[in-house]
């Protein structure tokens, strides 16, 4: 007994150290976001500061473009995800209720689509946006967006249907609800939290994109946010690391919130939808 | 296709309803869009990269909209450019490394949730959750200051442990310094994943098979391999697979922290390769042709995972 109890403080030890060292860099972020310049550029590092300061991020959001790039953020995101749930809860309706011929060979592109790497279709996708003149336009970036969105969304909703209980859906046609009514009246409420979570999960891929907003977008004003937090490194002589790790702090902020909300939910999901940064 | 839900009577009863709702026509009208509009965002374009891979296409062709075929041409320069080639084997061993350190840290600190105390385990997934809820091009802008040589804390801290005289040190002065730094951002931001799936997958190993072995006199490493492993094999083939897609086209962390400037074809990757030669040359046939390939390389390496996810979906 007495060997496991010091084999678990060597583990709970382990365990904390590691904590420690994965969570520093976000530690470090926001301590430095808060932190007064001497103590930022002193070459021995402040761990708290006592003096702490606001004062980057007033630095950060009154810098050029960061509140229209933010709104050209929030635009996308909102666009690719309304458009990627209406759109994928019918087909994943399709799949999860449904035998037809051709079934596998959707899934497959369902699953295989998430698979390309998003660096690959942006030669093809800038030529035909520009022959359409979607290049420098949000709706360019939304089109780019729903091209990992939707595979996403119908592979994850899928499980969410499946999971509603049949009895339920049963009752529904037993009442003779209508085709329509039976979709809207049992399906959607059952399916809702399902639609919830698939869609932050769809906001948090989106405002996290970077390289297809990068492409597509030259106008600064034009920009999303992550676009934006990529250009703010200047020279690396002068760098401002205070408003940097602000501006940093501010643009994860509503990943994060979003994140710890749905994090138990979609875990499984995840596994099979398979959608990282 | 028989499915599983019709060998109870209550089930028939559903799936004749169902099946009596949407006649024969109902699922592919309910798939239907998804595939119209697929198939112009994507299928178009991919129809259009391999039109583009045999053409010349470069800004003025960009301007007029009408590329000038020139057959396998494209092919021939990427295929006889030793860049490529470099590259290519770049990749795979910078994907090995990133795989290879993710998938063996994650199981083992998986394993090591097992072990400890209840408020170790909230304490450590809490964190885990939050890096893994970072935005990648946040975590490169943290590393990039974390890192810096002026006054990167990273020095700071490995000379005050004596690591070693990390003064100044600059860890973007080498092609391996470089990417050493990529890979440790990369694993760190992929660990929560790994650590949190593998740890779920261990939760459905029978403790009292492993007590059982225990008690047979089995080692804790004869345990892993005999009771452990084979309940989370699947889930580790599954994450290895995914992680060597993702590691293998990875861009914003290499590109965002080895930084535009300082990238040259000495330490390209994959993806940076194709971005520099085709997107940021305006030499959008070459491009094409390059991301046909690596499209190629990545098609072959997904089989596994594709086939194992669709026999899920069948299934079900």
């Amino acid at each position: 007994v007495t060997r496991r109890q010091s084999n678990r403080a060597l583990w709970n030890t382990i365990g904390v150290a590691l904590f420690v060292v994965m969570v520093f860099p976000i530690f470090w972020m926001i301590s430095t976001a808060f932190k007064p310049d001497d103590e930022i550029n002193s070459r021995v590092p402040t761990w708290f500061s006592m003096h702490p300061t606001l004062s980057h991020f007033g630095t950060a959001i009154h810098r050029p473009f960061f509140w229209v790039d933010v709104k050209n953020s929030l635009i996308v995101v909102l666009v690719t995800v309304a458009v990627a749930m209406v759109l994928s809860l019918l087909a994943a309706v399709a799949l999860a209720k449904y035998r037809f011929t051709g079934r596998k060979l959707f899934i497959v592109l369902m699953i295989g689509i998430q698979m390309l790497p998003g660096v690959g279709l942006i030669i093809p996708l800038y030529v035909v946006l520009a022959r359409y003149h979607q290049v420098n336009t949000l709706t360019g970036v939304i089109i780019t967006y729903l091209t990992f969105a939707l595979p996403f969304s119908v592979w994850t909703l899928r499980g969410f249907v499946l999971g509603i209980p049949k009895d339920l859906e049963e009752a529904a046609m037993v009442d003779g609800s209508s085709r329509l009514g039976a979709f809207l009246r049992i399906l959607l409420p059952l399916v809702a939290p399902g639609l919830v979570a698939t869609s932050v999960f769809a906001f948090i891929t989106s405002w996290n994109e970077y390289i297809f907003a990068r492409i597509l977008l030259n106008d600064q004003g034009k920009q999303t946010a992550t676009v934006w937090l990529s250009y703010f490194l200047g020279s690396s002589k002068n760098t401002d690391w205070g408003g940097l790790m602000a501006g940093s702090t501010l643009v994860a902020i509503p990943v994060v919130v979003f994140f710890l909300l749905i994090q138990r939910r979609i875990a499984f999901g995840l596994t099979a939808g398979a959608v990282r940064g | 296709m028989a499915s599983a839900a019709e060998t109870t009577p209550r089930s028939r009863r559903r799936s004749l309803s169902w099946r009596r709702v949407g006649s024969g026509a109902v699922p592919y009208g309910l798939i239907l869009p998804v595939i119209v509009v697929l198939g112009a965002i994507l299928g178009y374009p991919i129809y259009s990269l391999v039109r583009l891979s045999l053409q010349q296409y470069g800004l003025f062709e960009l301007i007029r909209h009408q590329g000038r075929y020139i057959g396998l041409h494209n092919f021939g320069l990427v295929l006889h450019d030793p860049v490529f080639w470099h590259t290519v084997v770049r990749t795979i061993i910078f994907t090995i490394a990133n795989v290879g350190l993710t998938m063996a840290l994650g199981t083992l600190t998986a394993l090591l949730l097992v072990r400890v105390s209840a408020w170790v385990r909230i304490l450590l997934t809490a964190g885990l959750v939050l890096v893994w809820a970072m935005p990648p091009v946040v975590a490169v802008q943290v590393w990039n200051w974390m890192t810096n040589y002026q006054n990167g804390v990273l020095n700071y801290i490995l000379t005050e442990l004596h690591v070693g005289n990390y003064f100044h040190h600059d860890w973007y002065a080498t092609t391996f310094s470089q990417l050493g730094i990529v890979t440790v951002l990369i694993v760190w931001g992929a660990l929560p994943f790994v650590i949190i799936t593998v740890y779920a997958a261990l939760s459905q190993v029978p403790g009292e098979l492993i007590e059982a072995a225990e008690i047979d006199g089995a080692r804790p490493w004869q345990v892993f391999l005999d009771v452990t492993m084979p309940v989370i094999r699947p889930v580790l083939l599954i994450l290895t697979s995914l992680s060597i897609l993702w590691d293998f086209g990875v861009f914003t962390q290499p590109y965002l922290l080895i930084g535009q400037p300082a990238i040259h074809p000495g330490n390209y990757l994959m993806a940076i390769y194709l971005f520099e030669e085709g997107y940021f040359k305006n030499d959008y046939g070459r491009g094409a042709a390059i991301s046909l390939l690596m499209l190629v390389i990545v098609a072959a390496m997904s089989v596994v995972y594709v086939r194992k996810m669709v026999r899920i979906g069948e299934v079900q």
